[in-house]
């Protein structure tokens, strides 16, 4: 990371931050810095806790136990109206009995600024989102995407030190979700504000941040940048959560320096081991494998036979699901200028054993998650 | 779905005679206000301003009719605010003792009117509110609470609480949220239950008639018993005047309201 010297964002600190509702704890012991003028992400499924985490740094939800500053400052107990944060949400949220303009400027009208300073302010912040032509509209009138905009720009008019934004994207369509993602990344840049941002979207993540705090479970499984997340993921969870991979179990040997993993009556080895008493999977991402037809000899190599259970072309490439001997689904991506293969086809897929991640089993289904 | 001419036809003429069977009743009240004899009869013979002078200038009607304006007023605000202030505990309460507590407040439009009245009767009579203003006020707020809670509560249910978080994270507290964001966007349902408040206690007949004595008649008390003494056409012109009253109330009023949606559409 490489802090501007010219940002204006505030530093957030969550240290033990522990939200219970009853028996169930939403937040379990979260702690995470976040930098000035950072784009943070929190990523994770449904009910991970990164949206509470959010709810907490906005003042919505109370902390059960634990310390957030924001700024250096403690704001535990500060009421949401206080703390001079912008949000945005995933619903728009602007106030349909308001123009664009009005919207706009509510938070500057609160905090008693004149009004030509006022109606410059509301012009800059629209310009900035490129909405300055529809000010006199009311929200309905516009699509969700102008809608999010015009949203965007209330929750910046007023210079807040940190901009959240809960799945700001969630309810758009994919060509309008990419664009959007690049001016968000534009404004980010332009402000310096410090950003936090969720979403279930690990490619959202991926493009946007500076970044990414992996949740799971009411706790922070990971944080690092998109390339540390996917190169070394420090839990199987956040090695499946980001891009595709290859889970391998099967029946584990380790002698010290090196771990041979036998799947369906195959073994592979990796030149790792890992700790503790949990056994070991291994993973893949889809370009460390490659994949061809059996039957060439290749000494030293690790090998797996399966079958082609999907082929899907990419147009830079093609996406093989290949099904294994012990019925689990490995994923591989070829390039063009390879071989191509048909649906049931039988095929062997190589890798080198340095490329595989040793990681303890968490004993999650293999199944796709979003 | 395309319609047979002739299925259209009989639809329109089944719709017409509904309507003139809702409307004839009222309608036949007008001419009878311009009879130059004093009676009832329809068809009225002549044509004469009396009936309309004499309800300007006699002061049982013009008091009876100034009353009903002040009790329905006062009643209109109280049962505005009481029941917009119970709508809004109800929706934020647990939605089982809220449902509960809102079945209880909604008994006045359940409970026969006549049953109400008696025992409204009984207690006034002790505590000397029979005939007062206090007395009436009470009573027809009571009556009136109910319409003002169900229109208020509608408005709230399709209010989304979410925009009273964000103007939370945009700096507003709780009061200016409320009179910025919330009351703003429920005002329908608030005016509508006034008008509904008002129109309730302004010709409610049957609690009145218990509750009246010689010093405080109200305008529908002084008609029925007006029209139960003698056959006064005065209260054909009253009627007519209602009529014209709350036809260019709930008229405007629904132009207002329609010209405002256009303008947000």
């Amino acid at each position: 990371m490489n802090p501007r010297p010219d940002n204006r964002g505030a530093a957030i600190d969550l240290e033990s931050v522990t939200k219970a509702y009853g028996a169930f704890k939403a937040l379990n012991g979260v702690s995470l810095r976040i930098e000035p003028g950072e784009f943070m992400t929190l990523l994770g499924p449904s009910g991970s806790g990164k949206t509470t985490t959010l709810n907490v740094i906005a003042g919505f939800t109370d902390v059960t136990s634990g310390k957030l500053l924001v700024g250096a400052k403690s704001v535990v107990g500060v009421p949401a109206h206080k703390r001079n944060i912008g949000v945005v949400f995933q619903h728009y949220a602007l106030f349909p009995h308001m123009t664009v303009g009005r919207n706009v400027a509510y938070p500057l009208t609160l905090r008693g600024v004149e009004q030509a300073k006022r109606k410059r302010r509301v012009a800059e912040a629209l310009d900035m989102v490129k909405m300055g032509d529809f000010a006199h509209r009311y929200p309905s009138e516009l699509s969700g995407g102008q809608q999010q905009r015009v949203a965007l720009a209330r929750a910046i008019v007023f210079d807040p030190s940190l901009l959240l934004m809960d799945e700001p994207l969630g309810a758009l369509d994919k060509k309008l979700r990419e664009w959007l993602q690049l001016e968000i990344k534009r404004i980010h840049r332009e402000l310096g504000t410090t950003f936090v941002y969720v979403t279930h979207d690990q490619e959202e993540a991926l493009v946007l941040s500076d970044r990414i705090a992996v949740f799971n479970r009411g706790r922070i499984e990971q944080v690092g940048t998109g390339r540390q997340l996917y190169d070394e993921p420090a839990t199987l969870f956040v090695g499946r959560f980001i891009g595709d991979s290859t889970v391998l179990r099967g029946e584990a040997r380790s002698d010290g320096t090196s771990t041979a993993l036998t799947v369906a009556g195959e073994t592979v080895t990796a030149p790792r081991r890992i700790a503790g008493e949990a056994s070991p999977v291994m993973l893949l991402r889809p370009e460390k494998l490659t994949i061809r037809r059996p039957g060439k000899a290749d000494a030293g190599a690790n090998r797996l036979s399966g079958t082609i259970a999907e082929a899907i072309y990419l147009g830079s490439g093609s996406k093989y699901e290949v099904k294994l001997g012990d019925g689990s689904t490995a994923i591989v991506r070829s390039p063009l200028t390879g071989e191509s293969f048909g649906l049931g086809e039988k095929v062997e897929l190589c890798f080198d054993g340095a490329d595989a991640k040793l990681l303890p089993d968490d004993c999650t289904a293999d199944t796709t998650l979003t | 779905m395309e319609m047979k001419p002739l299925t259209r036809l009989i639809l329109g003429l089944v719709c017409l005679l509904v309507a003139i069977w809702l409307v004839a009743p009222t309608l036949v009240v007008v001419p009878m206000s311009f009879n130059v004899n004093k009676s009832l009869a329809f068809p009225p013979q002549g044509f004469s301003w009396q009936w309309y002078q004499n309800f300007a200038t006699n002061a049982e009607w013009s008091t009876s009719f100034l009353n009903s304006l002040k009790v329905a007023s006062i009643v209109a605000v109280l049962a505005t605010v009481l029941g917009t202030l119970a709508a809004f505990g109800l929706d934020r309460m647990k939605a089982r003792p809220a449902n509960l507590l809102r079945m209880l407040m909604l008994t006045p439009m359940v409970v026969p009117g006549v049953v109400l009245a008696i025992g409204i009767y009984a207690v006034y009579l002790d505590a000397q509110l029979v005939g007062t203003l206090p007395g009436f006020v009470l009573a027809h707020t009571i009556l009136a609470l109910p319409f003002v809670l169900i229109a208020v509560s509608a408005n709230l249910e399709v209010f989304d609480r979410r925009l009273e978080t964000a103007a939370a994270s945009l700096g507003a507290g709780a009061l200016t949220t409320f009179r910025t964001v919330t009351l703003p966007l429920i005002l329908p349902g608030i005016l509508s239950g006034l008008l509904f408040a008002f129109a309730t206690s302004f010709d409610e007949i049957v609690v009145s008639l218990f509750i009246t004595n010689s010093y405080l008649k109200t305008l529908p008390v002084q008609i029925f018993s007006s029209i139960t003494r003698d056959a006064d056409p005065t209260v054909a012109a009253v009627g007519t005047i209602l009529l014209c009253a709350t036809t260019i109330l709930i008229g405007g009023g629904m132009l207002l309201l329609g010209r405002e949606r256009k303008g947000r559409l």
